[in-house]
């Protein structure tokens, strides 16, 4: 097993460095960021610039970014959107916004998102499961800037409950804050919970017609008995691994969320550095992104294993 | 013993029972069905995705349709009916409270309310729909109480603009008058001098006699507005042009239609109809006009168009690729399935966002934004395609009737392609249909995020409709709902439809996942 986990994080590690090389490259062979001559930040820039090496081969660049990083974790300076400032820096700083947001969003949705597939899987082909299948299957479909766009029309503007967008500042822990978010986090959670209701039906349904649970009525539990002992323990092997990797998702948050209700996070930064455009900011963002999906899915492999012994990790087939 | 009934049966108890008929096998009574006949038999057994198919047509018809009826063309942007609601003349005229280009206006005291139906005086196109609400509010007014009546009021936001300043060369003052004669619409009304009307200046909709200089109509004995004009008939002021057009109602002969201005002629215009004479044809929005100024109706079209096309295009190219990808991992395994799967996994990591915008940088200047966005789809959207296809070579590829084909001598290729991906399809064919949602859902986002920009390209597309929408959510919903309702439906027919066929082609996994 812990061959096997090593095996799998060494492999991502590997991936994880393929695909900043080649991203880096391609940033690097792109003529950097004009800067405006009038910039009193002009100097400043250009001997970074310099000392990172942007007049030498590409190779060698990549030689300095890494070692910038390895001794000093030095991501490089923003030379366009914030100048000066230390991109690590600006990227950790813009991280509890979006943390937060889809923590909330997550903690409140994945619960509701269970409960209602076990609801609907246990009132299979009753018109309880036709509803709950059926507006899962709609929210699934419809892009979320669509919804966001409902619950700021409903919400913030024809009821006035809520603000249009989220208050500015970092005092995320606040009652007026949390109203602020909530739209927000309204948007973000349809799509998980309706995620969640999909599988949970989807495994439950299966794992109600087989053998062992018939197997546990005739030695006499009661329903609920066999469906909470039995059923349910069976349909987390697929639920929990997917709870672990939305967890780990809540870093990356949502780009089109955090732009329609101005959540100052690393979405709204990375939208940003693209439409500025701010190289250094956006290879730490893609860096960021990228391990950040590629830990997911390790994160989901690896705990299938641990969740259950059925699944030998790493066996030969 | 009871058994032994049946021994020792005597032989002429025994009768041949077909001894001249000929054994062979019954011929088959009812028809035989194919495979896709049959899947056509139960995807038609599911109402909810036949109706899907249905909307899917319908709405491909509206993206192919509405651009060529429509008047407006998508680039056609007016710079005075932005934000604007629905509104079709002929349906409008007929006062049913659709396509009427109602806005509500709160709290509208007595004199405001007079106000805008003096446009409606002049013009002939009054503004004032309907009142909705009154209500009567008790306010101090230096050091007495009374009552305020204030109205909530609809009006036609296309008639509200009312008559406008315009400075114009003779030339085009005199071809607006030819316009006049042709058609009879009156689109030049006759010149009011500030000095008339209480030194207004910034208000080219007032025409009457006012007691104020805010444009307050006089008001009879009765305490009722009327509007007595205050044209001006001071032709020492008129332009070098003559008016030699049609005149309003009620024009003695001696109003002045135009005020000299160094060059040029001063003149007030109705811009309903300056509109008439500029397009050639009167507002006509049916789902109204975006932020820009753009016909929505017109752009949702373009938009669909574009996506529709752009989906099937990257579908199919992702569907070869990883067909023909997965097909070589599968059949070949070994070293080359573990270093094919390595280079997949790798692009597999590399967020879509990123591939789109490291494609755009690089690409977009040199093959243009199109064939940029559509190589971003293409380099990782064949990894699901070429993931299931293999797996479907290494449940077949160690059968029977692939041994026999290889010990006739069959090449690689043909025992791929010939032999083991026809037994694969069913299970290929079944997730196709959802990958063109898919794809059409990541293009309106990546548009909406404005990461992608199509609009010089085609004009506009969903997603940039959408995200214009969004900023003037609160001014003009309509602009946010009709792109939202169309992709909406789109997408969910689309994913019905898809699940149908997924359903209809694989029976096992029939009710298994929804």
């Amino acid at each position: 097993m812990l061959k096997y986990i090593l095996q799998r994080v060494v492999l991502m590690l590997l991936t994880l460095f393929i695909i900043i090389g080649i991203c880096f490259v391609l940033i690097r062979l792109l003529p950097p960021a004009q800067l405006d001559p009038t910039d009193i930040h002009k100097d400043v820039v250009e001997a970074r610039r310099e000392a990172m090496g942007y007049n030498k081969p590409i190779m060698v660049q990549f030689g300095i970014f890494l070692k910038d990083i390895f001794t000093k974790w030095d991501w490089g300076m923003s030379d366009k959107l914030y100048v000066g400032r230390d991109v690590f820096e600006l990227f950790s700083s813009k991280m509890p916004a979006t943390v937060i947001v889809n923590l909330y969003s997550i903690i409140l949705s994945i619960p509701i998102g269970i409960l209602l597939g076990i609801w609907a899987a246990l009132k299979k082909n009753s018109w309880i499961d036709h509803t709950i299948s059926t507006l899962t299957m709609l929210i699934i479909s419809v892009p979320s800037f669509v919804y966001a766009f409902l619950i700021q029309y409903i919400f913030s503007y024809k009821l006035g409950w809520f603000p249009f967008v989220m208050d500015q500042g970092t005092d995320y822990f606040t009652w007026s804050m949390f109203k602020s978010m909530l739209p927000a986090i309204m948007s973000l959670s349809f799509g998980v919970i309706a995620g969640f209701t999909r599988t949970t039906r989807a495994e439950l349904t299966e794992v109600l017609t087989s053998d062992f649970m018939l197997l546990a009525r005739t030695k006499g539990l009661t329903r609920a008995q066999a469906t909470v002992r039995h059923a349910l323990k069976n349909c987390m092997v697929v639920i929990l691994p997917s709870i672990f990797g939305q967890f780990i998702g809540i870093m990356s948050g949502s780009l089109i969320i955090e732009k329609i209700f101005s959540i100052p996070g690393v979405g709204q930064l990375y939208i940003k550095s693209i439409n500025a455009p701010d190289y250094p900011l956006f290879i730490m963002n893609t860096a960021f992104y990228t391990a950040i999906g590629l830990a997911a899915g390790i994160v989901v492999d690896i705990s299938y294993g641990f969740i259950d012994p059925r699944i030998r990790m790493g066996s030969k087939k | 013993m009871d058994t032994n009934i049946y021994e020792h049966i005597p032989k002429e108890k025994f009768a041949f029972k077909q001894l001249d008929a000929n054994i062979h096998d019954q011929k088959l009574e009812t028809k035989s069905r194919g495979y896709f006949a049959d899947a056509m038999v139960r995807f038609k057994k599911n109402k909810s995705s036949v109706v899907a198919a249905w909307i899917i047509l319908f709405l491909i018809l509206f993206a192919i349709v509405s651009p060529l009826i429509s008047v407006n063309p998508v680039r056609h942007m007016d710079s005075t009916y932005t934000q604007h609601p629905p509104f079709i003349r002929a349906i409008a005229d007929k006062n049913l409270g659709i396509f009427d280009g109602a806005t509500k206006h709160e709290s509208q005291s007595e004199k405001q309310v007079a106000i805008w139906r003096a446009i409606g005086e002049e013009t002939g196109l009054q503004p004032v729909l309907r009142i909705v609400d009154t209500t009567v509010q008790k306010e101090k007014y230096r050091g007495q109480w009374r009552d305020v009546v204030y109205h909530k009021i609809e009006n036609n936001k296309y008639y509200e603009r009312g008559v406008v300043y315009r400075v114009v060369s003779y030339d085009e003052y005199q071809r607006i008058q030819d316009f006049q004669n042709e058609t009879g619409v009156q689109v030049i009304y006759p010149y009011v001098e500030p000095k008339d009307i209480m030194g207004i200046k910034d208000n080219p909709n007032i025409w009457y006699q006012v007691q104020d200089n805010k444009g307050t109509p006089l008001q009879d004995e009765d305490g009722n507005y009327i509007y007595l004009p205050a044209y001006s008939t001071d032709s020492s002021i008129e332009g070098p042009v003559p008016y030699n057009s049609i005149r309003i109602e009620g024009d003695p002969g001696n109003y002045i239609y135009s005020a000299a201005k160094s060059g040029a002629v001063h003149i007030r215009i109705c811009y309903y109809n300056y509109y008439h004479y500029v397009n050639g044809h009167e507002p006509t929005y049916i789902f109204g006009t975006n932020s820009l100024g753009q016909c929505l109706f017109t752009g949702i079209g373009v938009g669909a168009r574009f996506s529709l096309i752009f989906a099937v295009i990257v579908s199919a190219i992702n569907l070869t690729i990883g067909a023909i990808y997965g097909a070589i991992q599968g059949y070949y395994g070994g070293l080359i399935d573990l270093i094919l799967d390595r280079i997949a996994e790798v692009l597999g990591g590399v967020p879509f966002v990123v591939v789109t915008t490291l494609f755009q940088l690089h690409l977009a200047q040199k093959v243009g934004v199109l064939p940029s966005f559509l190589f971003a789809f293409v380099l990782t959207g064949w990894l699901g395609m070429a993931a299931l296809t293999r797996k479907q070579f290494y449940r077949f590829k160690s059968l029977e009737f692939v041994l026999a084909a290889r010990t006739l001598g069959a090449s690689d290729w043909r025992l791929m392609f010939k032999h083991i991906f026809p037994n694969a399809l069913g299970t290929i064919v079944t997730s196709c249909a959802l990958v063109i949602p898919g794809v059409i859902s990541s293009e309106v986002s990546l548009t909406y995020l404005g990461i992608i920009n199509l609009q010089e390209l085609f004009g506009t597309s969903i997603g940039t409709l959408a995200s214009q929408g969004q900023t003037a959510m609160t001014a003009a919903p309509h602009a946010m709902l009709f792109p939202s309702i169309f992709i909406s439906l789109l997408l969910i027919s689309f994913n019905l439809f898809g699940n149908g066929l997924r359903d209809a082609f694989n029976p096992s996994t029939r009710g298994v996942e929804d």
